[in-house]
């Protein structure tokens, strides 16, 4: 019951949190929302007990992810005029990807309530239960070449966002750190010894 | 007497589970909370004392026998002070941005042990719990900086932010290391599994991890001389320029508050929290069974709190010490050296538990 009234709870303030990304003028109140949005699907994994996933997801996109995404946000000045002139370029598209994602969502619900599946309360992993360990265990063994590639996957991303970026332009001044260090006060100052110079 | 006592225990044990439960964890977490909050107050004593020695001055000694009021006069002060919210600023970040920053910093006390028996939430993976917290705190200061509007403010957001997503990494994986060695992400457990006296203690093993987590934790906290973010020389106070009265004190309380749970997470993570180094000893063991001062070969929160006090002083001690980073150095530090020494020691952690070398030698198993 109250775990009920908990997952009802959070999962209302999920949506209306999504929906205050979309609907927020200020791009920097999107990403906040967001941010709110990850933090509720995090609880609602929390309910069903999957700590590991529900602190990975706080970890990886509110503390790495949304963070860059605020960085590069703050920085934008956003032109209202130009992004609703995109905005009723690109609804066809969004209405689509949105009808497809509704139909995919009415079938799982549908065929789950088929065979009975959704009637299925879930029930408590007994004490003991690691759900970190479980998720490990499957995650490096029979998973093991779909992570790897995953993995590889990013790094190529890495990889390939530091080369489009990476230009050597002319006149870029790098600091070479070993010479910095190595500088001694003679290499940039000199005394002189010299006399005193004679009244006029 | 005997019959209140009773009586008090019949009406505890009557009241639901749930009630009994939540009334447990709500003192506990009041204690740690205040207890925190009262290490902060002092910890700015300290550290004014501790600078004032290092650089030949007195310090506070004004109020209260040997200055020891000096806290509450300072916290009175910044209470009764005005909080100005400038009027071009986004009023409501630019309040909770303060907020954003405190509450982390105190949520991630929920999964530390302050001995064998004390943590508020002992929960399976405590560790990456504590590492996603500590990566949060980071909004706070964007926002702050964003909000005021005005460029030294988001200066010292930028450099905050790019600072902390950094130091981030290397943090992450030193803390692999430690879990390793330890072999699992529960925090009293790893403290259990450095038990048995300071040969036991991760710091020898993992050298090179403790000294990037530490240098890591410092710039994570955005102190001297990693204290870029505000940079009082180059952009005035950086991200929390416009901010006074409660509002600065938030801010402030936030800053100590990490501090403290950097140095209390470096010292169950690297130097056994809670346990003595005097573990282990066979001609100490009886001390051990003394009643007050048992736990100095036992172990206790006292050794956790002198552990973390030194990691204090050493804050202190750093920020007296050491002129502040130049930005790009700072940056060629996170990801140029930090991160390549964390991924060869934990390279060379995996070599050895593989071929059962070292303090490891049960784990492959």
């Amino acid at each position: 019951m109250f775990q009920t009234v908990l997952f009802y709870f959070i999962a209302a303030v999920l949506m209306g949190a999504a929906l205050g990304v979309i609907f927020s003028r200020n791009p920097v109140h999107s990403v906040m929302f967001l941010v709110l949005a990850f933090f509720q699907s995090a609880m609602l994994w929390l309910l069903v007990e999957a700590e590991f996933l529900a602190i990975v997801l706080v970890l990886v996109y509110v503390g790495a992810v949304m963070v860059l995404f605020l960085f590069v946000v703050m920085m934008l000045d956003i032109n209202v005029e130009t992004v609703q002139r995109s905005l009723t370029r690109y609804a066809p598209i969004a209405l689509g990807v949105a009808l497809l994602m509704a139909i995919e969502m009415v079938q799982l619900i549908w065929t789950r309530s088929e065979t009975g599946e959704s009637a299925v309360a879930f029930a408590a992993y007994p004490e003991g239960y690691s759900n970190t360990k479980a998720l490990g265990s499957v995650l490096y063994t029979e998973h093991v070449y779909a992570f790897e590639i995953a993995a590889v996957i990013l790094l190529l991303a890495i990889v390939a966002a530091i080369t489009l970026t990476m230009r050597r332009r002319p006149g870029l001044k790098i600091q070479n750190v070993a010479r910095q260090v190595a500088v001694r006060s003679k290499d940039r100052l000199r005394v002189i010894k010299m006399d005193s110079e004679k009244k006029q | 007497m005997n019959g209140l006592v009773n009586a008090l225990t019949g009406t505890w044990d009557s009241l639901p589970p749930l009630v009994q439960y939540l009334t447990v964890v709500t003192w506990k977490i009041l204690i740690v909370t205040i207890g925190v909050i009262l290490i902060v107050a002092f910890s700015t004593y300290f550290e004014r004392k501790v600078i004032g020695r290092m650089q030949a001055r007195v310090g506070p000694n004004r109020v209260g026998p040997l200055g020891l009021g000096q806290p509450f006069a300072d916290v009175i002060k910044l209470l009764i002070k005005e909080v100005i919210v400038p009027a071009e600023s986004n009023k409501f970040l630019f309040v909770i941005a303060p907020l954003l920053t405190l509450i982390p910093a105190l949520a991630a006390w929920a999964v530390i042990p302050l001995n064998d028996w004390y943590v508020i939430a002992d929960i399976n993976a405590g560790l990456l719990y504590v590492l996603a917290l500590t990566s949060l705190g980071v909004y706070g200061v964007i926002l702050a900086g964003w909000a005021t509007n005005s460029k030294y403010a988001f200066l010292g957001a930028m450099r905050s932010a790019a600072q902390i997503v950094a130091y981030e990494i290397a943090m992450g994986f030193a803390l692999v290391g430690v879990l390793m060695a330890a072999g699992s992400l529960n925090l009293g457990d790893i403290v259990r599994a450095q038990a048995g006296g300071f040969s036991n203690w991760f710091l020898l093993p993992l050298l090179p991890l403790f000294l990037v987590y530490w240098i890591s934790g410092v710039a994570e906290t955005n102190r001297a001389p990693f204290d870029v973010a505000e940079g009082e020389s180059e952009i005035v106070a950086g991200f929390h320029v416009e901010y006074s009265g409660v509002a600065f004190a938030l801010f402030f309380l936030a800053e100590y508050a990490n501090m403290v749970l950097i140095s209390t997470l470096t010292a169950v993570f690297f130097l056994g929290g809670w346990a003595s180094p005097f573990e282990g000893f066979e001609f100490l063991a009886p001390i051990g069974e003394m009643r007050f001062i048992g736990w100095i070969v036992a172990g206790g929160f006292p050794w956790l709190f002198i552990k973390m006090a030194f990691f204090m002083y050493t804050f202190f001690w750093l920020r007296a010490t050491f002129p502040r980073y130049r930005y790009d150095q700072i940056m060629r530090l996170g990801w140029k050296v930090f991160i390549p020494v964390t991924i060869v020691w934990i390279g060379v952690e995996g070599v050895m538990a593989w071929f059962e070398v070292g303090p490891w030698a049960g784990l492959s198993g």
